[in-house]
């Protein structure tokens, strides 16, 4: 039962409605409900964000090594340059989350006037 | 700043004054950081398949942004829903350990439930910071109102941003689209490794990079599942042999 699965009007939402809001929304209800009873530093906690931070890593990678669209037609050499540039830039800079979306903007961009010789 | 101590109660001024002020919060730094992210996630949605009306609907009723972007992930990549809304899930936990420290700032003890409730739905990492960071201007009693401009503005703004970007995506030259689609990837890779709140969190996130695509080509109907799972747990598991070591 993927998004595509149904062709109708209504599943699209419906798979936004169960996959998106719902599960997202119900952490969001047990923290209002536990407010205060659990502890932030509690091993449990850490666990969880541990694969949580994991996933969402596994997610940025692949848009980065298997991209579709438009970025699919730079190399990977490239896309993989501009990473690791912007991430450098972002420690160097102290952890400034624009410096390193610019550099690896900037880097990309390079790149790609190179390539199409614009 | 001119705001009054949290505990003066008497002196709060008016509610729309702080309504005001909320919404005015969410004209900062990291509204406009969280704007660009949004630019990318309707390039990366367009991408993907999904309809206008759909992008601009996750957007407000799903919120926050990794949720979202594993939500899309798992359309491009096909998996079913059961997968699908578990790995959101799993992406989302995150969010009731932000909420549970959030909540006690705001609530009076005349707050109804539902307000809180209905707040919460603003939490993400970007409102959660600047609350957390304004909450000491704000008396007590105005907090919710403040949060409801700033939490509100957020969701309505970056739903407008969002709808823009996927009507004027199509008409890019690709260069542009190219670069579009990368501003989510790159800031995730900074915002993630600066919310870390551990080492541990650090070592999730590179062991997640690494296992994301290896597991693409190993299972593809559940590699974001796989990859999390994996690299979290050996993250857990590491962080617990640091801290025996240590001799906690």
């Amino acid at each position: 039962m993927s998004f595509y699965a149904i062709d109708a009007w209504w599943w699209p939402y419906l798979f936004i409605i169960v996959g998106g809001w719902f599960a997202t929304d119900v952490w969001r209800f047990v923290g209002v409900y536990f407010g205060g009873k659990l502890s932030e530093d509690s091993e449990l906690l850490v666990m969880v964000r541990c694969i949580a931070t994991a996933l969402v890593a596994a997610v940025i990678a692949n848009l980065v090594i298997f991209p579709t669209g438009a970025l699919a037609a730079t190399p990977l050499w490239m896309r993989l340059m501009a990473g690791f540039a912007g991430f450098a830039a972002y420690l160097a800079a102290g952890k400034r989350v624009i410096v390193g979306i610019i550099v690896g903007e900037a880097v990309l961009a390079a790149g790609m006037l190179a390539q199409y010789d614009l | 700043m001119d705001a009054t101590d949290g505990n003066t109660a008497e002196t709060t001024g008016s509610r729309r004054y702080w309504l005001l002020r909320g919404v005015r919060s969410a004209f900062s730094i990291p509204g406009l950081i969280l704007a660009s992210a949004f630019v990318g996630f309707a390039g990366l949605a367009r991408d993907a398949g999904l309809t206008l009306a759909q992008t601009v609907f996750m957007t407000g009723i799903v919120w926050a942004l990794p949720a979202k972007v594993v939500l899309v992930g798992a359309v491009i990549a096909g998996n079913g829903l059961p997968a699908a809304a578990f790995a959101v899930a799993l992406s989302s936990v995150r969010l009731a350990p932000m909420v549970v420290a959030l909540t006690p700032e705001m609530r009076t003890p005349k707050t109804p439930a539902w307000v809180l409730y209905v707040l919460s739905h603003f939490v993400a990492v970007t409102s959660w910071v600047l609350a957390m960071e304004q909450f000491r201007l704000v008396p007590r009693p105005m907090r919710t109102t403040f949060y409801a401009g700033l939490g509100g503005t957020l969701v309505l703004g970056n739903m407008l941003v969002v709808a823009v970007v996927f009507i004027v995506a199509g008409r890019l030259p690709p260069p542009v689209s190219a670069a579009l689609f990368f501003l989510t990837p790159m800031y995730f890779l900074t915002s993630l490794w600066g919310s870390a709140r551990e080492r541990a969190g650090q070592v999730a996130m590179v062991f997640g990079l690494v296992l994301g695509p290896v597991f693409h080509l190993l299972t593809p109907d559940f590699d974001l599942l796989a990859a999390g799972l994996t690299a979290g747990i050996a993250a857990y598991a590491l962080h617990l042999i640091g801290k025996r070591r240590r001799g906690a």
